[in-house]
């Protein structure tokens, strides 16, 4: 085979090979160009986490708006202080919202889910959750159950 | 007794020389880089041989495991009514294990015995000889570009299987047993992350290209320059490359997903 001819279709291969990484990262790994500058962060704490972890999902009406950035053990209170990257554009949540730790599905993994409430004003970047609730414990429920309380 | 001691003896210090035999010859490979203008076309070529025309049995391969993986995920996950996780199964599997070490075996016996014979033919007809004779270095001429040419090719051939695996995938379960295709793309999106799975998987490749085709071209040149000898250095390259791949997957395996 010509060395012209055979360039030309080695070239293509590495362009496939290229193409084809991109595709794992952009359709598989769902990897955006996104940066973190467009987030804020707000915290919330718990009693009981349950499930969650770093780059665990947190929604609003089901909808994703943030992720879980870290999960520390707050030394004074001594509840799990969660700190969550919300999405900038959703800049609006009222301020007397609810965190709320839910299950997707009976199985499924935790998240984080914010209950709406009514108040004007808006929390602001770095600001906490004034009510939140933990994570269902399945065994604690079963237990409780079973023992009559 | 003293006689087995001894065989035992020959048969380690034949390992040791072994093993340093092709330490050198690397060296000597990787030191001996041509000049571009030279060494660019040659690795062109190489390229097309070993990795053009193993995109079929990678391609075919791809799409036949994808499938399977579709259709066994499937039959397990269903019983849990769980069938939506599928394309974060079959992502995980092929992007970590599947992908990287499938096309490493596939590469050893399509590409790295190719190699062989060929590098092993060149020196029994003693064409690597009469290239010292002219003053060529047979390292820099013949076994350089092909050793390049593997360790480029293989990555790219993998990225390639994986992607056609997935496809495979989503045919099977989206199309044919009527999975939402929004949750197949979606958990598979929010599970598989680029740093920690793709781009281990794409580390482990390069490993892979890397072991293979220095097996494959040091067996051809250190082969007995007879027809025997070919043959044997031939299945040693298939054998060893195998070996070699599978020993390194669960130690790259552990030491990147392990938690310790």
């Amino acid at each position: 085979m010509a060395q012209r001819t055979t360039e030309i279709v080695t070239g293509l291969f590495i362009i496939a090979g290229l193409a084809a990484l991109v595709f794992l990262a952009l359709q598989v790994s769902g990897l955006s160009p996104k940066s973190d500058t467009d987030t804020y962060t707000l915290y919330a704490n718990f009693n009981d986490v349950g499930g969650i972890a770093p780059r665990g999902k947190v929604a609003m009406a089901g909808v994703t708006v943030g992720s879980v950035r870290s999960v520390t053990l707050d030394r004074e209170t001594l509840q799990a202080r969660v700190e969550l990257a919300i999405d900038a554009e959703v800049d609006n949540i009222p301020a007397d919202s609810a965190a709320v730790i839910r299950t997707s599905g009976l199985l499924g993994e935790q998240y984080i889910d914010i209950s709406i409430g009514g108040d004007m004003e808006s929390l602001q970047p770095g600001d906490r959750f004034y009510s939140t609730q933990s994570a269902m414990n399945l065994e604690r429920l079963i237990t409780n159950f079973a023992s009559g309380k | 007794m003293m006689d087995n001691i001894a065989a035992l003896g020959r048969l380690g210090l034949d390992v040791i020389a072994t093993v340093g035999r092709a330490g050198r010859f690397l060296t000597g490979v990787l030191v001996g880089v041509p000049r571009p203008s030279v060494g660019f076309p040659l690795l062109v070529r190489q390229l097309y041989s070993v990795g053009v025309l193993s995109l079929a049995i990678i391609v075919v391969s791809g799409l036949f495991i994808g499938m399977v993986l579709g259709l066994q995920g499937y039959t397990i996950l269903s019983d849990y009514g769980s069938e939506a996780a599928i394309g974060q199964m079959i992502a995980l599997t092929l992007v970590r294990e599947l992908g990287p070490v499938v096309t490493a075996l596939l590469f050893a016996g399509r590409a790295g015995s190719a190699l062989t014979a060929e590098i092993g033919l060149m020196k029994a007809t003693e064409q690597l000889s009469s290239m010292e004779m002219m003053g060529v270095d047979p390292l820099r001429r013949v076994i350089a570009p092909r050793l390049w040419a593997g360790f480029i090719a293989l990555p790219i051939l993998a990225a390639i299987f994986s992607m056609v695996g997935i496809w495979g995938g989503m045919l099977v379960g989206v199309e044919w047993l009527g999975v939402f295709e929004g949750s197949f793309w979606g958990n598979m999106q929010a599970s598989v992350s680029f740093t920690e799975d793709v781009l281990n998987g794409v580390f482990k490749t390069v490993v892979f290209g890397f072991v293979c085709s220095w097996i494959a071209v040091f067996q051809g040149y250190d082969c007995v320059p007879t027809s025997a000898g070919i043959s044997s250095a031939t299945t040693k390259t298939v054998v060893y490359s195998s070996l070699a791949v599978l020993g390194l997957d669960f130690v790259l395996t552990a030491v990147m997903f392990g938690d310790f």
